[in-house]
């Protein structure tokens, strides 16, 4: 019997492109000067001017980022330590907070949970850098600070990012660096590792999956730490926002369960053990993932002189949320 | 409101289409990529356990390079070796791309040694802009090999060129090995867990003619460690 499905009148819209044809001076085949040209745009750019954020960071130059604006801002940052990664890297914490004495209200945000996903830790390093330099001009963001700390983690997996910046042909790998129980294969998805109805369906319980779960709920250091410090902070964390790309969209929970979440009734497909799920279990009512730029031209690929638009629109979201926070509670 | 909208079996189903369109009407001149999904609606043939789909809409973007389709897109359940049957409809005509595809044309001939390029965009997502031309090419090839392997649940885009030769021809076309990597796409939100892969093709053009694949295969997968 054959059995069909019909997409009757899918109607959708393209972009066209058109493409001059330009003389071939030089072919790309020389890729020992692309990485150079890559190095060099790593660390060309000071770190207080705007397109040092309009460029992609390797975790080498993103840990000394976050030294030299801690240092320089002493008064508005604090860098926290709250683990070491698999292969025993060092993680952060950006605590951004108007006064630090009195203990306030915070929303967490972190970035980089997959690895390829360079957008993500851009948008992180983006945010800190335009609460620190223009929250006195931005008048919603001074406001939020009144009434909110944020916390924000730039980077989560450290050992997968740094893995993506190593060579060309490891460019595109999502999970963690992490060997377990002699399996060939390395990695585990962190965003399938929180303990929130972990490895079901929609996420693998073999080794060698994109969505491998781990072989138990936080099993990955970097999940661990992330949890244990959300945890002990539950009581004042009031929003958890996680950014990750690309597809451009905001997902709400609960994505473990086809019941409706007793806040949204939007559902959502599946993704057991995702740190939003986790989070709103955990009480923290308003949890969001982010889908950042762009609906998959580029994808994982999203060109720098993209990290601008995409940044200013994920902001202004973000801002949205807190404010909602602020007036609903 | 949340979208899951693009990740949705309609939104699979609109990548297939403008995949099927981008084979089609592509080329070195011209690339063609899904700006939104409009609207959608699904049936499905008695005996099939899927849920039953909802129609939705909403405002796309006004821009002057955007045209509206439409697609009718069918799968044959259970079957994954014949590709769907996709027909389309473009709203209005697309600009001619003659001038372009004969200035490629022409340059690619006059090129002193067959072009070789690899890792279109860069791993910082650049592409260089006299590779606009290669990459828009193997985008509308790639088309083809999207089309030819999708199923329901599949969603693919042309995610990288590895690696692209000319190889000189006897005859009119112009042909060109691409080594390309094709990305299935695995959200925090989705139930496909097909891995990326690496895949050859072998595209023929010429501007008269347009683009043909005449072979294309999936490469096997190094153990990722």
């Amino acid at each position: 019997m054959l059995q069909v499905k019909l997409f009757g009148h899918t109607v959708f819209c393209l972009e066209v492109v058109l493409f001059p044809s330009l003389l071939f001076r030089v072919l790309v085949n020389d890729v020992q000067g692309l990485i150079e040209k890559q190095t060099i745009n790593d660390t060309v750019n000071p770190r207080s001017s705007s397109s040092y954020y309009e460029n992609y960071h390797s975790m080498r130059e993103i840990y000394f980022w976050m030294d030299e604006m801690v240092k320089t801002h002493s008064d508005f940052l604090q860098k926290i330590h709250i683990g070491s990664s698999y292969e025993k890297r060092p993680l952060y914490i950006l605590k951004l907070s108007k006064s630090q004495e009195n203990v306030k209200n915070a929303i967490w945000i972190d970035c980089g949970i997959h690895a390829r996903e360079w957008i993500s830790p851009a948008f992180c390093l983006w945010f800190i850098a335009h609460t620190v330099y223009l929250h006195e001009r931005d008048k919603t963001m001074s406001t939020l600070l009144e009434h909110f700390d944020f916390y924000v983690m730039p980077v989560v997996n450290v050992d997968g990012y740094e893995y993506t910046w190593s060579d060309p042909s490891k460019r595109l790998w999502r999970k963690s660096r992490s060997s377990h129980d002699n399996s060939k294969c390395i990695g585990t998805d962190m965003n399938r590792n929180f303990d929130a109805q972990w490895c079901g369906e929609g996420a693998s319980s073999y080794a060698c999956h994109e969505i491998y779960c781990g072989p138990y709920p936080e099993s990955e250091p970097e999940v661990r730490a992330v949890a244990r410090f959300i945890r002990n902070h539950k009581d004042i964390i009031k929003a958890y926002i996680t950014m990750h790309s690309y597809s451009q969209m905001v997902l709400f929970p609960y994505s473990y369960t086809t019941k409706r979440s007793k806040d949204h009734d939007e559902l959502v497909n599946l993704a057991p053990g995702g740190s939003d799920d986790w989070a709103y279990d955990l009480g923290i009512k308003y949890s969001f993932t982010f889908e950042l730029r762009d609906t998959g031209t580029y994808g994982f690929l999203l060109p720098p002189h993209e990290i601008k638009p995409t940044c200013v629109e994920a902001l202004a979201a973000v801002k949205e949320i807190a404010k909602h926070i602020l007036h609903n509670s | 409101r949340a979208g899951s909208r693009m990740e949705a079996p309609q939104g699979r189903a609109a990548t297939l289409a403008a995949a099927c369109l981008s084979y089609s009407r592509g080329g070195p001149g011209r690339a063609l990529a899904l700006r939104a999904l409009t609207a959608a609606s699904a049936q499905v043939s008695s005996g099939a356990a899927r849920p039953h789909l909802h129609p939705w809409a909403f405002s796309s973007p006004a821009l002057d390079n955007i045209v509206n389709c439409t697609a009718e897109v069918l799968y044959h359940l259970g079957n994954t070796n014949v590709a769907p049957d996709v027909h389309f409809e473009i709203d209005g005509e697309l600009k001619s791309t003659d001038e372009q595809d004969n200035m490629f044309y022409n340059q690619i001939r006059s090129l002193k040694e067959e072009l070789v390029a690899q890792d279109i965009p860069d791993s910082h997502g650049n592409v260089p802009p006299e590779m606009e031309p290669i990459r828009a090419l193997a985008q509308a090839a790639a088309g083809y090999v999207v089309w030819q392997n999708s199923t329901e649940d599949t969603r693919y885009h042309l995610a990288q060129i590895k690696h692209v030769r000319q190889v000189k021809r006897s005859d009119d076309y112009l042909e060109f090995d691409y080594m390309v990597l094709l990305h299935e796409f695995v959200s925090q939100h989705t139930l496909c867990f097909l891995p990326t892969g690496d895949w050859q093709m072998t595209v023929l053009w010429h501007p008269q003619h347009g683009v043909k694949v005449t072979q294309n295969s999936r490469q096997p997968k190094r153990a990722e460690r």
